[in-house]
């Protein structure tokens, strides 16, 4: 059937999905960049899986082999990943750095806070 | 050397920022970054020289020529932006040297170097490349990049806006990504000038249409356009003060060089404008952008908050001046472009010079600022004057431009519209001249002195510069008309 010989796209669709809700409806910072994470690993998951030849090989020039995948997509999400790592890790250290600024990572206490700020300055 | 101008303009900023991490005595990395980013400008000065007398200059990454390697390829349009890009980062680290001190530690003023070198180098390699993907990878390094700058404000607010800019900006670039792959999907190709030739064939395909879209959005988050430009107004007030003036006045340019690149070159004119609404979208969007950002930003009592709305506002300007979609409305977009960058790096830059002197940009603290600051002031006002687009200032050349392609496309009533929201602007620069000049000094302060010099210079180049392509338009015009011409001409 078609529709299930398409299924690592269906399964991109749900983790990007699951991915982008969790960054939105979680007010916890460390949640949001997981939710990130996830969000980014499915695009990397698309990018792989595309590039995938039913019954390929790794692509390694000989006469045995005539079938293989497709290289390219494959280094280039090694690059994407090495961004998302370097994203990631910058933004658990701005969670720790407002963890001791704010004493908290919480989304809601975060702007209660600068909420209060704004109030006695003016 | 002379051919190895394309890539040197990226591996200059993108080895010195390394190299500053060696040399840790503060005022040799102040000077050595000057020299960088004023090497990078000069490289960039050099290339359209070259693309004028040579035309498209091609430049294959380590001899692999185009479809298997990766081509840098540079004509008009990328020289115009490298020049705007190196001359506003040379004459904000002009500053930079003065108003940091003032504002970080001297240990995280070595980090902030090292990290403004590879925002410049990510922002300059996106504007080389000739690769999709090596688009998204510059444009990460320079968002990177710039979080970290703006985390380094004094204020802890700075890491909450920085925090809030990542999540937005990586979601951005994420769906850039996507754009990417299912357009290589289809294709087979990452060379832009590749991409251009075989999208034509595929073009009725879903998936291109879902890439398009995906790139759209995107781009559209990496450049604030309203609505999606809610991390901007907190990142440019919260940080550091030259931070602001080099983020303010190229990286969302840079992004709209990116949104501009694809429509035109990649996708085609044909293609981006007639199957799909995005003139309409464009030309709604930017109307809601220049209204709602404007009507907020006069509601405004942090000064750099204020500005960083009309960012919004302008950025409203330069995508409705795209939507209509005429060789006149790219020139209006391409000359608001060059000119907002101008007007908003002598506006922020003044601003530092608040800062460094008055340490608070609320609207109270700038009561009786004009006697006391007179030069600093007056180039706000300047500024002001540009923004709202007086004439023999640079924003009336854009908005002039503006109206005239409006007219021509008979859009008269969008023209009126036009105009309305540049009165909202005399209404926000007016609250300013207002405190400024005609409110008596607070009592018990003692007078402030004049900013420093070496702040004042690079913000009265920048003002200076506002006043001479008002009057002198050959440069701009003449430039963004021949971009126009080669940017439609390719897709006839």
């Amino acid at each position: 059937m078609n529709f299930l010989e398409q299924y690592n796209y269906w399964i991109v669709i749900i983790l990007m999905m699951s991915g982008f809700y969790i960054v939105i409806a979680h007010g916890n910072l460390i949640k949001k960049l997981i939710g990130l994470t996830v969000f980014q690993t499915s695009v990397f998951i698309m990018y792989i899986s595309m590039s995938k030849v039913t019954g390929g090989t790794a692509p390694i020039l000989s006469e045995a082999y005539k079938v293989y995948s497709n290289p390219l997509p494959h280094v280039l999400i090694l690059t994407a990943i090495v961004v998302g790592v370097a994203t990631t890790a910058l933004g658990l250290a701005l969670a720790v750095r407002i963890k001791e600024a704010y004493g908290s990572v919480e989304e809601d206490v975060i702007q209660e806070k600068d909420l209060q700020q704004e109030g006695s300055q003016e | 050397m002379i051919d190895h101008l394309p890539i040197l303009q990226v591996i200059v900023p993108l080895l010195a920022a390394p190299i500053c991490l060696i040399l840790r005595e503060a005022q040799l990395v102040r000077w050595f970054t000057l020299i960088a980013s004023l090497f990078a400008f000069i490289i960039s000065v050099l290339l359209l020289q070259q693309v004028q007398t040579h035309g498209t200059l091609i430049y294959s990454l380590g001899g692999w020529d185009a479809p298997i390697g990766i081509e840098y390829r540079i004509d008009e349009l990328n020289a115009y932006l490298l020049i705007l890009v190196t001359s506003i980062s040379s004459v904000a680290l002009l500053a930079a040297g003065t108003s940091l001190q003032k504002e970080l530690t001297e240990r995280k003023e070595l980090y902030f170097h090292v990290a403004y070198l590879l925002c410049l180098a990510g922002l300059l390699g996106i504007l080389t490349t000739g690769d999709a993907f090596n688009v998204f990878v510059f444009l990460e390094i320079s968002s990177l990049a710039s979080y970290t700058l703006i985390a380094m404000g004094r204020d802890r607010r700075s890491l909450w806006a920085s925090y809030q800019y990542l999540i937005m900006g990586t979601i951005g670039a994420t769906f850039i990504l996507i754009g990417i792959g299912m357009m290589y999907m289809m294709t087979g190709t990452l060379n832009m000038y590749d991409l251009a030739e075989r999208l034509p064939e595929v073009q009725q395909t879903k998936t291109v249409f879902t890439a398009f879209a995906f790139f759209m959005v995107g781009v559209c988050l990496k450049l604030a356009l309203f609505p999606l430009h809610l991390w901007l107004p907190n990142a440019y007030a919260y940080a550091p003060s030259i931070a602001t003036v080099f983020l303010a006045a190229t990286a969302t340019k840079v992004a709209i060089y990116v949104l501009l690149r694809f429509i035109f070159s990649v996708y085609g004119f044909e293609f981006s404008f007639s199957h799909l609404p995005l003139k309409e979208i464009l030309v709604a969007l930017g109307l809601m952008g220049i209204f709602a950002a404007s009507i907020v930003a006069i509601y405004q009592n942090n000064i750099k908050r204020l500005f960083a709305y009309s960012s919004v506002a302008q950025i409203g300007y330069m995508i409705l001046g795209l939507g209509i979609g005429s060789k006149t409305g790219l020139v209006a977009t391409l000359l608001h472009l060059f000119n907002h960058a101008l007007m908003k790096g002598a506006i922020f830059l003044a601003l530092a010079g608040v800062v460094y002197r008055v340490g608070s940009v609320n609207i109270k603290a700038f009561a009786g600022l004009g006697k006391q600051m007179p030069w600093t002031m007056a180039a706000i006002v300047v500024g002001g004057l540009s923004l709202i687009g007086v004439p023999l200032t640079v924003g009336f050349v854009s908005k002039w431009y503006l109206v005239l392609a409006l007219l021509e496309s008979n859009w008269w009533p969008i023209a009126i519209l036009v105009l309305v929201g540049s009165l909202l602007a005399v209404i926000y620069v007016w609250r300013l001249v207002e405190a400024a000049y005609f409110r008596p000094a607070l009592q018990d302060s003692a007078p402030y002195k004049e900013a420093p010099l070496m702040i004042l210079i690079p913000t009265w180049i920048l003002v200076l510069a506002n006043i001479y392509f008002g009057i002198d338009t050959s440069f701009t015009v003449g430039l963004s008309e021949q971009i126009a011409v080669s940017l439609f001409g390719v897709n006839k």
